[in-house]
């Protein structure tokens, strides 16, 4: 009785995990269709995108060279047997099939009975192609300083300010931490225009500087990650530091973090991924195309090159690939970055 | 005894001298431009000549003349209560699953949060040639099963439906906060269930939701955020468009500041949202009491 219980709740936990299987693939199904399509879209050639059905695997038609002119391949019956044959010239229905290893062997048949033969094709240029389109060197060195620069001030101010935070006792310290952890929810449009109008006023406008300079100010999300970092540490370290005649700024940079490479990689990595994936602040503050970010150019590129998917997606890929690649390298960072901003905030 | 007070100084000194950085920061970028807004939101400025001040005329045309801030409003929140449901109730479900000890947990993990790591242009672009009427995948595969697809972004029925349906895309990211949430209930409360002759469904009702109403909680907080701050998937594939059918709340101000420079007006625009934001957190908020759970006040 009681084996049979066990057996039927092992049987009913497999049945479970088969369902969960199924609904997690046809999932896993929709959430890749766009990102395939993204991959297969980028290999194709100019016509290949605009076609319904759409493509997959980008094939193209095959062809040969019969006597300087150049001929699809068809593949057609002869005499009951299909061979493959080039379509060289076509009257109307009829078509003449050329063997393109001995031209002289020609037939005359109705095009209609053959069908074209088609070969994949992969159009990797397209991803030099779009490179020479647009000055994306340009936008990928801009982008570049405001990851650098945008992620070292991050790293060091919000590093500074949750040490603060975390080991410094002083009157009102708490109460400032309140407010810092009330700004997460007001939103950024309401400190903008006014702030939009102090960088202009020192000409910063059009320049990276108002990308990478505030984040020398520490940030909400990061500063508070930092600090409930910083106050898991065992604090016997810092005290025997002290007697050792260490300075407070000895102990940040000596003792705390040291033991904090993970909660600094997930800074790192968050940061460099807001900074280059970013639209809205580089379109509020660079104007021209020199100072534009990859974000800005990729957008300026689909104005000019709407009809042009394939080339569209191949820059699409280039910017998204970095970011994915992270990704895979760094996953665990990610997701455990994720979680303590998520579930500890 | 001086000794120690003088200490004590030292210490509150070093403190204040560490945490300077945001201090400065948040005078210098927040505090500041929110009162200089709050300010600006009451004059005529468009940053070539000096602002005049125009007292509550910019609220009061907000509210009783301009229509386009009602059909923004519209827009925002027929989003936020689409797609905001939808995504929460997708992204716990494919957590659920995945909590069910399937095999290759990581595996299904990296590729649910995949869009989530990818640049927001990049992606409108992609869902722009998906969502094409003619030739794109969504309606070739309504096709399929014999739907003749609308015309999704060119359509002014379908954009907003087609931009909700593009940000269940990024369902991996509630997801992954929800598997952290349920990986953490112990398993002990099942077990107990189990031999008391709980099913699933009642395990689900009784424990998994309320103790991950926290978790839930938190994603629909931001999501409630995250809505007011949509800008980027529009203001690529659409404009606001057409006629004006995605005019999110963000794309509107963006435009009353940037394009059209009237930056008293958006800088009204901008104080409403904000109210609206705490208007709508504070609500959920107070709600909270009524259906988060939150396991130290079980024994409070």
């Amino acid at each position: 009785m009681k084996d049979n219980r066990i057996k039927s709740k092992k049987a009913t936990n497999r049945l479970e995990t088969i369902i969960s299987l199924i609904i997690l693939s046809i999932g896993v199904i929709i959430i890749s269709i766009p990102l395939l399509w993204m991959v297969s879209s980028s290999l194709k050639g100019k016509n290949a995108v605009n076609t319904f059905p759409p493509q997959w695997i980008p094939r193209e038609p095959l062809k040969v060279q019969v006597e300087g002119r150049n001929c699809y391949m068809y593949e057609i019956p002869i005499n009951g047997t299909v061979r493959q044959m080039a379509l060289y010239k076509k009257e109307g229905p009829t078509g003449t099939f050329v063997n393109p290893e001995d031209p002289t062997e020609r037939y005359e048949l109705p095009v209609g009975d053959g069908k074209r033969i088609t070969q994949i094709k992969l159009h990797w240029e397209n991803f030099s192609l779009a490179l020479q389109a647009a000055p994306f060197g340009r936008y990928a060195l801009n982008t570049l300083l405001i990851v650098v620069f945008g992620t070292l001030g991050t790293l060091l101010s919000c590093t500074i300010v949750a040490y603060g935070f975390a080991r410094f006792r002083a009157p009102g310290l708490n109460w400032l931490f309140l407010i810092l952890l009330a700004t997460v929810m007001l939103p950024p449009q309401v400190t903008l225009i006014p702030t939009f109008i102090i960088f202009s006023r020192i000409h910063w406008y059009d320049t990276l500087y108002p990308l990478i300079i505030p984040t020398f100010f520490a940030n909400a999300w990061d500063v508070f990650m930092l600090r409930q970092f910083f106050m898991s540490l065992p604090r016997e370290l810092d005290e025997a530091a002290i007697i050792d005649g260490c300075s407070y700024w000895c102990i940040l940079w000596k003792i705390i973090v040291p033991q904090s490479f993970p909660a600094l990689a997930t800074v790192t990595i968050f940061s460099m991924l807001y900074a280059w994936n970013d639209f809205y602040e580089p379109l509020i503050y660079l104007q021209s195309p020199r100072h534009w970010t990859l974000a800005l150019g990729l957008q300026g590129f689909n104005a000019l090159y709407t009809k042009q998917g394939h080339l569209l997606m191949a820059a699409s890929l280039m910017m998204a690939l970095p970011p994915i690649i992270t990704f895979f390298l760094a996953q665990r960072i990610f997701i455990q970055g994720v979680v303590v901003s998520g579930i500890k905030g | 005894m001086f000794k120690q007070l003088s200490l004590r100084r030292r210490e509150s000194l070093w403190g204040y001298v560490f945490i300077s950085p945001w201090i400065i920061g948040f005078i210098v970028f927040t505090a500041g431009p929110m009162l200089a807004s709050m300010i600006l939101s009451l004059t005529h400025y468009n940053i070539a000549e000096p602002p005049t001040f125009v007292g509550l005329a910019n609220y009061v045309k907000l509210f009783t003349q301009d229509q386009k801030f009602w059909h923004a409003l519209r827009v925002t929140m027929t989003f936020a209560f689409v797609a905001i449901p939808l995504n929460l109730a997708f992204g716990f479900i494919v957590a659920y699953l995945l909590n069910m000890k399937v095999p290759g947990v990581a595996f299904w993990r990296t590729i649910y949060y995949l869009p989530s790591v990818m640049p927001g242009v990049a992606t409108a672009l992609l869902w722009g040639l998906l969502f094409n009427p003619r030739v794109g995948v969504l309606n070739w595969i309504l096709s399929l099963v014999g739907i003749k697809g609308p015309g999704w972004l060119a359509s002014p029925q379908w954009a907003l439906p087609a931009l909700i349906l593009m940000s269940l895309w990024g369902v991996g990211g509630g997801m992954i906060i929800y598997l952290a949430g349920l990986q953490g209930i112990p398993t002990s409360l099942y077990e107990a269930a189990q031999i008391d002759g709980a099913n699933r469904l009642q395990q689900l009702l009784k424990i998994t939701l309320p103790l991950m109403s926290p978790v839930i909680f938190y994603n629909l907080v931001t999501g409630i955020i995250g809505t007011f701050q949509y800008f980027t998937d529009a203001y690529v594939l659409t404009g606001g468009g057409p006629v004006d059918a995605t005019l999110f709340y963000n794309l509107y101000l963006y435009k009353q500041a940037f394009t059209y420079r009237n930056m008293g007006y958006a800088s009204a625009l901008a104080w409403v949202l904000f109210l609206i934001v705490l208007a709508f957190t504070l609500l959920v908020f107070r709600s909270s009491d009524l259906w988060v759970y939150y396991e130290g006040e079980m024994r409070s």
